[in-house]
């Protein structure tokens, strides 16, 4: 029974992991007064691309072919680790998170790779930017989830969001506010959300993610939508999973609450989107600094 | 009496703001000098009675600072007297850049140096720390437009650095005085109230690390009012752009004042047996001021704040004598009235260089002593002074805190203070010799001026004065000194 | 952790760190004043409930001066220097920020050093205290507008004041009135110091303030 129960988990997380860009474009431009596009979209645009042909440059070899594949890949192993709703990840050990960290690392660095085979100064230019704010939204993290290995006492990710319970906020709130806040800045970082960078431009100036994956196309590029998806989904489950305090055990209760606070996330950043703008690419590090500083301050409340 | 020592000035401030007369404005300030000075020295001979329940309160220590506030002010407003006369009240040309620029209203010059005294006396009878705080503030606010007297750019940018400095100064000093309190509560009730005289008697009960921190932070927030370095930024340029009467009464007594407020926590610390910690912190900052000063006096070419970084160098001077402790806190005390007549007749004479000459470089004056016959005579005994050669008072002192030094054994750093001494010398005598001989080149000459009484007879009176604590230390005065070292130095 | 003292003070370290961070002197502005209202409350947390006629009208002054007439004066002098932004300080924001998270460090590894006699309601009082004013301390150093070293200057105060009113229960009139004393004449002189300094110069870049050298 639980087995199955895991893998339904695991199907939700595939199926639903589209839906989160259409929830998010949907508020944007409901925002906008439009009445936007529709929320499968993303799955139309996947399913297009899928169907349509590849081109490949001459300058690139087998490493810009495989590059989206092995990084599917990584994503969907990295889908295993996540805990979602009460339910435990289907592989759960001590130190799971750093392996999550990592393997949606080495699906970036496989994109940025991708990229600087192509030989093309623009995907290199994408490249660097891409991997430079990565690394310092790095750190953000890893010491946000250290601030919650130590309040939680646990060290895998499923213990740490089954721990995240009311009792937790009355004891640690601000704690668990500073974790989020930083969280969340690495959340939009890594998934190149306004204000860290404009899914919708492309204008060189601007350009992060979209000018890495400039050059693919047909089914590699549904591929990259689609992982890009995927771990817009899985950052968003460790968020939720460890600010919202809904772990009671009972099933139907745990499984809603979680697929509502993604839904609730996702509205969340299309209204962060619609109200800001972009920062200007030389105070984006500033911005990451501040989210290390957030997640440092967390563990000095925790370790005080 | 100390309610007298107290009115007398800020009563003639109010007076200096109300009176329309210019005249009778500065009779009146002529007159406030003398009439302290005049209950000051009755103070020697009758101690006056404590008020407030023992927060104002003359010691020995505060009687010697509170003497020669007032004989600098008695000096200072003679000499203001005939400079207020000389300064015009319209539209000025600045000597070095040649703009246009206005001075302050003379009501708000004599109103906030009366101030200035009326504050820098309670700092001296103040025996409760937060008492002694607020003065400490006052004077800062009392001496800002003082220093903003000639209203031009140079003058403001250096009372915008006095400001924020000293500002932040006092607000550390603040914290002591929080960091003392809790260094004098007692678990469970009343704490020690902290006026020096409970906290002495008391001292076995305070709490030694916020006790330590409290002292740390006294001696950093008072030692920037001090001239302490690298604390003392704000020092040189206030000393150079204000008027000559106020850096002397700057250099003077306030640096003395600030001084004695160190002196005060340095003796709660000494009554809870932290002496050696204290110790340790002052002598290092006071061989870190000797060493910062001896440095930019070398190459400096504008003689005031060759004199200013002079008063740095002879604070880290004070601040390592009460160091060593034993006999060099009798040399430090002795020093300090020293330093203060000599830099003040230093200034003084330096005005009036500047008003004759025109100039501030060291390059450009030649020949004082065949222009200025007085002011040139003065001028190098004061540089003879200063540099800590004998006959006059500033050599015995120097003397006695060395000979303490090498008792201690601590010859490392006789011979470092020594050196820098000597370099100071040579740096400084090069400059004023060149300054005082020569021939004056006939573009320079002043236009035939006479040297007024007014611009003689104070530095001349404060000369007369180091020179026979030189020559001869009046028993009153020397069993006061000896008072004091032992109240602070020796328990 | 579960005091609203503890809320506060965390507010107060990120207000804090915040001002580090920041280039614009309207927000900065802004922050202080929120130091100021979150100050003003923080005596009234510290009685643990206990509100008193005297606490209360001392609490709601200090919210009135620090978050209301401070911050009007100071964006009064704002307008008429006519800046908008603080010009690239002597230390990079980012680098401001990761300093300042060190200073945090180490404030909290100070205070352990120091023990209270007594121990306060919050733990956190004397680290954040500290951290206040070594950041103000921070900012007056680094900053070249004169308007953001007499910000700094506030923070300074505000963390002596934090000191005080948190710990001193002593002496409650001397601490209260010393600091109103100090900061409302150094806003005051500052102020009109600011003033003169942009009419003088028709700037007020503290930086340019370099006619006397040496």
């Amino acid at each position: 029974m639980m087995t199955t129960l895991k893998l339904v988990h695991l199907v939700l997380a595939f199926v639903a992991a589209p839906l989160l860009l259409g929830i998010i474009n949907r508020t944007k431009a409901l925002f906008a007064g439009r009445r936007g596009q529709p929320l499968l979209q993303a799955y139309y645009d996947i399913w297009k691309l899928l169907r349509k042909g590849a081109v490949y440059s001459r300058s690139t070899s087998w490493l810009f072919a495989a590059g989206p594949w092995i990084g599917f890949a990584a994503v969907v192993a990295a889908t295993t680790l996540v805990p979602f709703g009460g339910l435990r990840a289907p592989i759960a050990f001590p130190g799971d998170f750093l392996v999550l960290i990592y393997l949606l690392g080495l699906s970036r660095f496989l994109l940025v790779l991708s990229a600087l085979d192509t030989g093309s100064s623009f995907e290199g230019m994408g490249a660097s930017r891409e991997v430079t704010f990565s690394a310092l939204s790095e750190p953000a993290l890893l010491i946000a989830l250290a601030a919650v290995t130590k309040y939680t006492g646990c060290v895998s990710l499923s213990d740490m969001v089954v721990a995240t319970v009311p009792r937790l906020w009355l004891d640690a709130g601000p704690i668990v506010v500073l974790v989020g806040f930083a969280l969340l800045i690495v959340f939009l970082s890594e998934n190149c959300r306004i204000p860290v960078d404009d899914p919708n431009t492309h204008l060189e100036l601007t350009m992060i993610h979209e000018v890495m994956v400039l050059d693919h196309s047909g089914p590699d590029f549904g591929i990259i939508l689609y992982s890009a998806a995927l771990k817009m989904w899985l950052l968003g489950q460790v968020l939720v999973g460890l600010v919202v305090p809904v772990h009671t055990g009972i099933l139907w209760l745990d499984t809603p609450a979680a697929l509502l606070s993604m839904a609730l996330l996702a509205v969340l950043v299309g209204i962060i989107e619609s109200s800001m703008a972009r920062v200007r690419l030389l105070h984006v590090p500033q911005l990451l600094v501040g989210a290390t500083t957030l997640s440092i301050l967390a563990v000095v409340l925790v370790l005080r | 009496m100390i309610c007298v020592l107290l009115l007398i000035p800020a009563v003639a401030a109010l007076l200096s703001l109300l009176v329309r007369h210019t005249l009778v404005r500065r009779v009146i300030l002529v007159l406030t000098g003398v009439g302290h000075t005049a209950v000051t020295l009755a103070a020697w001979n009758t101690t006056p009675q404590p008020l407030l329940n023992g927060w104002l309160m003359l010691d020995e220590a505060g009687l010697l600072f509170l003497t020669i506030t007032s004989i600098l002010f008695l000096a200072c407003s003679v000499y203001a007297f005939g400079y207020l006369a000389v300064q015009g009240a319209g539209k000025q040309q600045d000597y070095e850049e040649g703009t246009l620029f206005t001075n302050a209203p003379d009501a708000v010059f004599c109103a906030c140096l009366e101030a200035f005294l009326a504050t820098m006396t309670l700092v001296t009878v103040s025996r409760h720390f937060g008492l002694l705080w607020v003065a400490m503030e006052a004077t800062t606010l009392a001496s800002a437009p003082l220093i903003y007297f000639h209203r031009h750019h140079r003058s403001l940018e250096a009372t915008w650095k006095y400001l924020l400095i000293c500002s932040v100064g006092i607000a550390l000093a603040l914290l002591g005085n929080f960091l003392m309190v809790i260094a004098a509560s007692r678990p469970g009730g009343e704490g020690i109230a902290i006026v020096v005289d409970a906290l002495i008697e008391n001292g076995a009960n305070l709490n030694i690390p916020w006790l330590r921190a409290a002292f740390l932070f006294f001696l950093v927030g008072y030692g920037t009012k001090m001239g302490l370095a690298p604390l003392h930024t704000w020092l040189p340029d206030a000393h150079s752009e204000s008027p000559s009467v106020i850096s002397a009464l700057l250099s003077g007594a306030l640096l003395n004042c600030a001084f004695l407020t160190i002196l005060r926590s340095y003796q709660v610390c000494a009554a809870a047996g932290q002496a050696a910690f204290c110790q340790d912190l002052l002598i290092l900052f006071g061989l870190v001021s000797i060493g910062w000063a001896t440095i930019f006096i070398l190459g400096q070419t504008d003689y005031k704040r060759m004199l200013a970084y002079s008063s740095v160098e002879h604070i880290g001077i004070l601040a390592l004598g009460v160091g060593i402790g034993a006999g060099a806190t009798f040399g430090a005390l002795l020093h300090a009235a020293n330093h203060s007549l000599t830099k003040a007749m230093l200034f003084l004479v330096a005005g009036n260089i500047l008003a004759a000459y025109k100039t501030k470089a060291t390059t450009e004056v030649r020949g004082i002593l065949g222009v200025l016959p007085w002011s040139g005579v003065l001028w190098i005994a004061g540089l003879v002074a200063i540099t800590g050669m004998p006959p006059f008072g500033a050599f015995l002192s120097e003397f006695t805190i060395v000979k303490a030094m090498i008792e201690q054994g601590r010859t490392g750093i006789a011979v470092a203070f020594l050196a820098m001494l000597a370099l100071i010398f040579i740096g400084m005598t090069t400059a004023f010799l060149n300054m005082a001989q020569g021939r004056c080149a006939s573009d320079l000459r002043p236009p035939g001026k006479v040297e007024s009484v007014l611009a003689i007879l104070p530095p001349m009176g404060l000369g007369a004065l180091t020179l026979m604590l030189g020559l001869y230390l009046p028993p009153a005065v020397d069993s006061l000194l000896r008072g004091a070292a032992a109240t602070i130095g020796g328990h | 952790m579960n005091d609203a003292a503890d809320i506060v003070l965390v507010f107060l370290v990120l207000t804090n760190l915040m001002l580090l961070g920041l280039s614009r002197l309207g927000a900065c502005i802004r922050m202080v004043a929120l130091q100021g209202i979150a100050l003003g409350l923080l005596p009234l947390l510290m009685e643990g409930g206990r509100v008193e006629l005297h606490g209360a009208a001392f609490a709601i002054a200090i919210i009135l001066l620090k978050g209301g007439v401070f911050p009007w004066i100071l964006m009064r002098t704002l307008r008429e220097v006519n800046t908008q932004r603080e010009i690239e300080p002597f230390i990079g924001y980012g680098k401001s920020l990761a300093i300042g998270t060190l200073i945090l460090v180490v404030c909290i590894w100070l205070s352990s050093r120091l023990p209270l006699p007594e121990p306060a309601m919050s733990s956190l009082i004397v680290p954040v205290a500290f951290f206040t004013i070594m950041s103000g301390l921070f900012l007056i150093v680094s900053r070249r507008k004169a308007l953001t070293q007499v910000l700094g200057y506030l923070v300074l105060e505000n963390g002596i004041y934090a000191f005080g009113v948190a710990l001193v229960d002593k002496q409650p009139m001397l601490v209260e009135m010393g600091i109103l004393l100090d900061v409302f004449v150094a806003i005051f002189v500052m102020g009109i110091a600011i003033f003169h300094i942009n009419r003088e110069f028709d700037h007020i870049d503290t930086d340019k303030l370099s006619g006397l050298r040496s």
